[in-house]
């Protein structure tokens, strides 16, 4: 499938500024890319036009009166459907919330419509987050763009495959385990998880309260930090956002990358590894060193530990934050004789099956006789593997690492196995864990075509210099 | 085998999920291999470790360079929700959620 002409925040406004195009127009173009698109792709599960058209005029109408353009104005954005848009569906990929219409808007969104931004609609993802494919997605799987018999990956893969396939210029993710970074690389583009707290999640539906995180996916890094400069910093909604300064990320991706200390875990490159994934992220990290990063080793020894830790605490989370979807207060109701009836009827009926099996496995862990043995213990493992990243942050500024074992996989190819699909979080899952920032950024392709992802792993509030070593490496192999 | 099938209906009973007689022996596998690779986790001794529950805050609870707790005032804001949030509700007698009865008498 051919890309059409890639939009970038820097060329929307360049154009909108140079009146070659308004604001209206570049919405009607991207409907259009979108109408063309989506009944292949699946990428959009609604579409928000009246809120679009609304903000883009607004945008026009600045321009006309010869105000300065806000700096994300008139640039068409995208928003996994598990965060909240206020009077626009937000299904969560669930049959739960087939009709949900949330009377509020994440902070996240307000803060780039704020900025000017327009709101196309809202992206396909893995029911309530919950998958690596995009195929727990209650409205059908997305294809990748790169490839249509393939998974975009997930949970984000709506969002990914949008922005991949030139149907926003922007968009939002959310990764809990892997979801922005890892459907980033199966697709082909950047994809950010920012530091756990760094983004308010007001509004974010939550699946995993110790994990989530919201990020940007983008089609090149300056446009990765306009958008991260904005959702970022704390927010009096969300007591679990940090009160730390917001980094000035335009100017800090601009210097050099040269002199920073470059770390490669020698854990994250061994069995399972493809081939040719390898081969593509270790030449990515020559061409750092070519641009006179400093190559440190590193030992992360709890990584082979980070799957079971992972999947144990996120299924933990999950079951307790899901038992608020009870047919009493939103979305859909299965009637029955008693509430217990009608409880088990509608979440019988709502839920799909990924959402169902960890709900059961995290019930699981945490009820009685087996809290101690299971998550108690992921807890105590989740602080070595913490401890790992802490200790190599000692030497090095950044983390180097494969995003994924594997380009995308075929469409089916694990959906019978959920072992095998879990596996294949392997290393997202660790900084997800540490609650550190991560990016993944395209690093070739494999001989039959398919996005590699290499992966950049900064300690806590760090963004600036993870998107730094990420233009750095963006613009060298670009250039 | 770490689950049987008794397992599997008592977390879908906590869990309030009732599932089909298909969905219970699909589950009782696929929860037993996934628990038996969990199991990976024994193979660490982590009696001297802290558990880690969260990023943000220091175990401890000190406020030390890593922690960002910010606890804001404790004072009222006006909050006029309630028909919006009840316009979404599948059976709302405003100002109430109505669901079936649970008391009997």
């Amino acid at each position: 499938m051919n890309a059409p002409t890639p939009w970038t925040v820097a060329t929307v406004r360049e154009g909108l500024v140079a009146k070659k195009i308004s604001a209206r127009e570049l919405a009607d173009e991207f409907y259009g890319r979108i109408e063309g698109q989506n009944p292949t792709l699946n990428a959009f599960l609604t579409l928000s036009k009246e809120r679009a058209y609304t903000q883009a005029d607004k945008m026009d109408a600045l321009i006309a009166r010869g105000e300065p353009l806000p700096p994300l104005g008139g640039v068409p954005i995208a928003v996994k459907d598990v965060i909240s848009t206020r009077d626009v569906r937000t299904t969560c990929g669930s049959k739960i919330l087939e009709t949900y219409v949330p009377p509020y808007d994440a902070t996240a969104v307000e803060r780039l419509e704020r900025a000017g931004a327009v709101v196309l609609g809202k992206t396909n993802c893995d029911e309530f987050a919950m998958g690596s494919s995009n195929e727990n997605s209650a409205y059908g799987p997305v294809r990748n763009p790169a490839a249509p018999d393939r998974v975009p990956g997930g949970s984000s893969g709506g969002s990914a495959a949008a922005v991949a396939a030139g149907l926003a210029v922007a968009a939002l993710g959310t990764d809990t385990g892997g979801s922005i970074r890892q459907p980033g690389s199966f697709c082909g583009i950047p994809g950010l998880m920012p530091t756990y707290g760094r983004v308010s999640r007001y509004g974010l539906v939550a699946f995993a309260s110790s994990l989530d995180k919201i990020g940007p996916f983008t089609t090149n890094i300056p446009d990765a930090a306009a958008v991260l400069a904005l959702i970022a910093g704390y927010d009096p909604n969300d007591s679990t956002s940090a009160n730390v300064p917001v980094d000035d990320y335009l100017e800090a991706i601009e210097r050099p990358a040269g002199g920073l200390r470059i770390g490669v875990p020698e854990d994250y490159f061994g069995e399972g590894l493809d081939s040719e994934v390898k081969e593509r992220v270790q030449a990515a990290i020559s061409v750092l060193e070519k641009l006179g990063c400093k190559r440190i080793p590193l030992q992360m020894p709890h990584t082979d530990y980070a799957i079971a830790a992972y999947y144990i605490i996120a299924t933990a989370e999950a079951s307790s934050n899901l038992a608020r979807y009870d047919g009493v207060r939103y979305g859909v109701r299965v009637p029955g004789s008693t509430l217990i009836e009608m409880y088990r009827k509608t979440r019988e009926r709502g839920f799909g099956s990924e959402v169902k099996r960890r709900i059961m496995l995290g019930t699981y862990a945490l009820s009685s006789g087996y809290y101690d043995a299971y998550y108690l213990r992921a807890q105590k493992v989740r602080a070595l593997i913490a401890q790992d990243f802490e200790a190599a942050f000692q030497k090095a500024d950044v983390i180097l690492t494969p995003t994924a074992p594997t380009p995308a996989f075929c469409l089916g190819e694990k959906v019978e196995d959920p072992l095998q699909m879990y596996l294949a979080d392997i290393y997202t899952v660790t900084g997800s864990l540490a609650g550190v920032p991560g990016i993944s950024v395209p690093c070739g392709k494999t001989k039959a075509g398919l996005p590699v992802g290499l992966q950049i792993f900064g300690s806590h509030f760090r963004e600036s210099v993870v998107l730094r070593v990420a233009r750095a490496f963006e613009k060298n192999v670009t250039s | 085998m770490k689950i049987s099938r008794e397992d599997v209906l008592r977390v879908a009973e906590l869990a309030h999920l009732e599932l089909s007689a298909e969905e219970i022996e699909t589950y009782r596998g696929q929860l037993d291999e996934i628990l038996t690779y969990v199991d990976k986790l024994k193979e660490l001794d982590v009696s001297k470790v802290e558990p880690m529950a969260q990023v943000l805050f220091s175990s401890t609870g000190e406020d030390t360079e890593n922690s960002h707790q910010e606890l804001r005032e404790d004072a009222l804001h006006p909050c006029d929700v309630a028909p919006a949030v009840l316009s979404q509700a599948p059976d709302a007698a405003k100002p109430f959620f109505r669901v079936p009865k649970v008391i009997d008498r």
